[in-house]
């Protein structure tokens, strides 16, 4: 810390004050706009003066079956991604370790479509999923099946809508995590293996007592990211199905976005954001203190 | 290790790879094929060949003014991740390295600000631009998403590791704070600036949330929005949309192969940091 004084005190000042209001304008000040507007019934483009409604959003909130379906498919999302998504990211990470040569041409192959903005690949997606024997999805199903796949229309199926999004959103989501594993892999000593391997210790058990041990910080910090991005789940349901058939595929962002965006109700929409950071804000500390966790020990 | 076992791996891993890959060899085929033969060919190897034609490129650009979708993307996402990288690498030196009133708060302000996901703040901040009636500008785009407080951490941690004899030598030599930072830090942190250049491009050249709710027409409408709007415009015409596809990834896939050891680093420093 340089110690002259008044002169480094102004410079420090002045270096992190763009940072500051920056920070306090576009993120502190909207999200206590969205505790207090959360508490009245504000409307966009609306006539009335906005009333003080107390909690009435957030009961209101709880007892809407729409938001429970949100709720629910936020949760199966993180339920099947997240695990889905590891035992992939990880099978992919260590079949590359076993690669003699093009490790690299697999990993760029592999990490390609998380530079690929989602809004495309849900719109690439939607003609992978076209209905009828031609649609790609369709072909693939019937020849792996050996032509016992009926077509199907995938995102007008009220029980097939939301794992088509599920199964789209790991496609993108698993090349992220390998790529962060398969460093993490590369980086343990390779002694471990040789030591264990002199105790005659079988692959399997290499992999659980060495691997698994060694993996367990970007481990768990990738699975609660993976948890986190469930919960920020949008653009694929609001490209590709816009929350139905019937509810099916819902999300808590789209129901926000769209009760502010479609029908203007501020209030309600404020109220979910609040709840969408309430959750995320817990899975951030859990994730914090589990990786604390993992660097002491 | 044996052979059988390499191979093994080598097989599965080429299997899994060739299928992951079928979305993007989908994209790349059919935005060569008519229109009418997407659905039905783009997966049939055989025919891959027969009459392949770049009018579907041609086709985009007279459809829509998809150079004027570009240019927006890259106003948007190059002013956000140049100034940005500007605004928070001063920032993060700031809390690094010198002694202000109220640094403590800042920086405890910045850890809890990481937190907040920007899909909490995008509905009271669209009320609040909407209500001084702050809409399709790049201002509107770009401002927002300058400070960031992941950056900000990011460089503060780097510069927290950086000795503090380099600068304290320059200090010595009567060397100006402006001038430590131009030639003693900026040389030294060409690598940090890359990786927070590389995030700030993936973070924001896909952003689709916020222009979604920010801009009406297609002036300031960015590539993300774009697509998405393109798919609905009738008549639906899969060979055109397809070759919007590619054109708006091929930048993005030129800087990813020719950095991409820098995209996956960054990727992989940021994540295993948390």
């Amino acid at each position: 810390m340089r110690s002259d004084g008044n002169q480094s005190a102004l410079a420090g000042l002045l270096l992190s004050m763009p940072a500051f209001v920056g920070l306090a304008a576009f993120v502190a000040m909207p999200f206590l706009a969205a505790v207090i507007l959360s508490c009245t019934d504000a409307q966009l483009n609306s006539p009335l003066a906005m009333r003080f409604v107390g909690t009435e959003q957030y009961r209101r909130l709880l007892s809407d079956p729409m938001i429970r379906r949100a709720l629910a498919n936020n949760l199966v999302f993180a339920a099947v991604v997240v695990p889905v998504q590891t035992v992939l990211a990880l099978l992919l990470a260590v079949l590359l370790e076993l690669v003699p040569s093009g490790k690299r041409l697999f990993r760029v192959l592999l990490f390609l479509p998380v530079v690929f903005p989602m809004s495309l690949i849900a719109v690439v997606w939607i003609l992978l999923y076209a209905p009828g024997e031609t649609g790609p999805m369709n072909r693939v199903l019937s020849w792996l099946t050996l032509g016992g796949w009926e077509p199907r229309d995938f995102l007008r199926d009220p029980q097939l809508a939301f794992p088509a999004i599920i199964l789209l959103s790991l496609w993108q989501g698993v090349g992220l995590q390998m790529v962060i594993l398969s460093a993490a892999l590369s980086r343990i000593p390779k002694e471990l293996y040789e030591a264990a391997a002199i105790d005659r210790a079988g692959a399997f058990a290499q992999f659980r007592h060495i691997t698994l041990p060694q993996l367990r910080n970007p481990l768990v910090f990738t699975m609660l990211l993976t948890t986190i991005l469930a919960f920020r789940l949008f653009e694929q349901v609001r490209i590709m199905t816009h929350g139905g058939p019937g509810d099916a595929t819902r999300t808590l962002l789209l129901q926000a976005v769209e009760s502010a965006f479609d029908l203007q109700q501020i209030g309600e929409a404020s109220a979910l954001s609040v709840v969408l950071f309430c959750i995320v804000l817990c899975i951030s500390v859990l994730q914090q203190v589990l990786l604390d966790e993992g660097r002491r020990s | 290790m044996t052979t059988s076992k390499t191979f093994g791996a080598v097989v599965m891993l080429g299997v899994m790879t060739l299928f992951y890959l079928i979305p993007v060899i989908v994209m790349c085929v059919g935005s060569l094929m008519p229109d009418s033969r997407v659905l039905t060919d783009s997966l049939t190897v055989s025919r891959w060949g027969e009459n392949l034609t770049l009018t579907n490129y041609r086709d985009v650009f007279e459809r829509v003014q998809f150079g004027r979708f570009f240019l927006n993307s890259v106003v948007v996402t190059g002013g956000i991740t140049i100034v940005g990288l500007f605004v928070n690498s001063l920032a993060g030196y700031a809390l690094a390295r010198f002694t202000f009133r109220g640094r403590r708060l800042f920086l405890f302000f910045v850890l809890v600000m990481v937190i907040v996901p920007f899909e909490a703040i995008a509905v009271p901040l669209f009320y609040l631009v909407s209500a001084v009636g702050w809409r399709d500008s790049y201002g509107v785009l770009i401002l927002p998403f300058v400070a960031n407080a992941f950056l900000i951490f990011f460089f503060y941690s780097f510069f927290l590791d950086i000795p503090r004899e380099l600068e304290e030598a320059a200090w010595m030599d009567g060397a100006s704070t402006s001038r430590i930072y131009w030639s003693v830090i900026l040389p030294l942190a060409k690598p940090v600036f890359a990786t927070g250049a590389i995030l700030s491009f993936l973070f924001n050249w896909g952003a689709y949330l916020w222009p979604l709710l920010v801009t009406t027409g297609p002036e300031f409408r960015p590539l993300p929005i774009a697509i998405a709007t393109f798919y609905t415009l009738p008549p639906l015409q899969w060979g055109d949309i397809l070759a919007f596809g590619v054109l708006m990834t091929l930048p993005v896939i030129v800087a990813f192969v020719l950095f991409q050891r820098w995209f996956v680093e960054s990727v992989t420093t940021s994540g295993l940091k948390g």
